[in-house]
């Protein structure tokens, strides 16, 4: 032994952690929202392409109706959705309700399942009017 | 800052298995992490095999049987065994709570995992350091502040404004929620935390307090308040039942009340 203390280790945080669904939804709200700034990106490029004519938006619809396109596509609906449906239970929650822990997990699951019902309904759309 | 793996000195080791007696009847295992700050090596997770018809329901029974029967070089935190003095906080299968009042039974899964309250300093086994903690609570100056002679009896409080306490004094700060809370995790030298704003809100509604435009003057800060972005660990994890959440949602609209 030195006559020096030693550095306090740092107990285990992220790695021992049981997940709540609360928690879980929170960290998507910031995931969702860090796609959609490339979400963002796609929109500038698709606003780009259209203004420089015919051959590069060609291109640019080429890119994003191929297969990889559609998923990436697919995710950015689902991000949309997701980030809309958590930023309307934050606003309750700035309005001071919905703290309670019930409420804030039927919240959490409700998050989810508009995200999920909103994309299909969205995408189901797309199929059925020939824009995919 | 966000930071997602243990530094080098944290990183947890394989450490020593203490098989069951013989003849033990129900055997349980607890994997518990052990760190000896007189030694050289990193922390360790030890594992005992404990027989749990030899000792209470509580997963503090079970620790001080270890510590009685087993490995008397265990170290743990504990006084009132009753959910009262907030001593033996630690994480418990995954999820911070009182030792004492959080049977070995509630926890999910074959074996029971015990480590110190995550994201801290540690001083020995599953002891952390609360320094910081406790000066977070200082900070917020938990008493009360007058401008007015002090009465010739007590302050008087109607029934109706002390309701308004109700759900926030019960705090025994034994600071699971504080340590169950990433923003605390990634920020803790900035972020107040959860339960140092609990009583924080607890002083801004005391009818008796005149100092809350001080009060919220200080809480109004980026990192001090505004770091909360209401995960809810600290309301799913209060072994009192409280929701900090809550009261720091009633902090920012008090900010926004008196603005509007």
């Amino acid at each position: 032994m030195t006559d020096a203390p030693r550095e306090r280790p740092l107990s285990p945080h992220t790695t021992i952690w049981r997940w709540h669904l609360t928690m879980a939804t929170s960290i998507l709200h910031r995931a969702s929202g860090c796609a959609l700034y490339g979400g963002g990106l796609i929109l500038a490029i698709w606003a780009m392409t259209l203004a420089a004519g015919p051959e590069a938006y060609g291109m640019f619809k080429a890119v994003m109706g191929s297969p990889l396109g559609k998923v990436v596509m697919f995710g950015m609906t689902l991000a949309t959705f997701y980030h809309l449906a958590k930023g309307i239970q934050h606003l309750i929650w700035d309005a001071g309700h919905g703290y309670n822990l019930k409420t804030a997990t039927m919240g959490a699951i409700a998050t989810i399942a508009f995200a999920i019902a909103a994309t299909l309904a969205v995408w189901i759309i797309a199929g059925m009017t020939g824009a995919l | 800052m966000v930071q997602l793996v243990l530094p080098k000195n944290s990183r947890v080791q394989k450490g020593k298995h203490h098989a069951a007696p013989a003849g033990a009847k129900k055997v349980k295992t607890f994997k518990i992490y052990r760190y000896d700050p007189e030694g050289t090596e990193n922390p360790r997770w030890d594992t005992y095999d404990v027989d749990v018809e030899a000792c209470g329901p509580m997963v503090l029974d079970v620790l001080i049987h270890i510590k009685n029967d087993i490995d008397p070089t265990l170290s743990f935190r504990r006084s009132c065994r009753e959910g009262v003095c907030g001593s033996c906080a630690m994480n418990i299968g995954g999820r911070n709570t009182l030792a004492c009042t959080h049977g070995h039974e509630e926890v999910p899964g074959k074996d029971c995992q015990i480590s110190p309250l995550p994201h801290m300093p540690v001083i020995k086994d599953l002891i952390p350091d609360m320094s910081m903690f406790y000066a977070q609570y200082a900070s917020i100056e938990p008493w009360l502040h007058t401008t007015t002679p002090e009465p010739q009896t007590e302050w008087r409080q109607s029934p109706e404004d002390r309701e308004k306490l109700d759900g926030l004094y019960e705090c025994i700060l034994c600071a699971c929620c504080s340590t169950s809370c990433p923003s605390y995790w990634w920020n803790g030298d900035k972020y107040l935390g959860p339960a140092a704003l609990l009583h924080a809100y607890r002083w801004l509604i005391d009818s008796r307090d005149e100092a809350t435009g001080d009060r919220l003057d200080e809480l109004e800060d980026p990192f001090k308040l505004y770091r909360c972005h209401t995960i809810m660990n600290c309301a799913q994890v209060c072994p009192k039942g409280l929701n900090p959440a809550k009261a720091i949602g009633e902090i920012k609209k008090m900010l926004v009340d008196r603005v509007v």
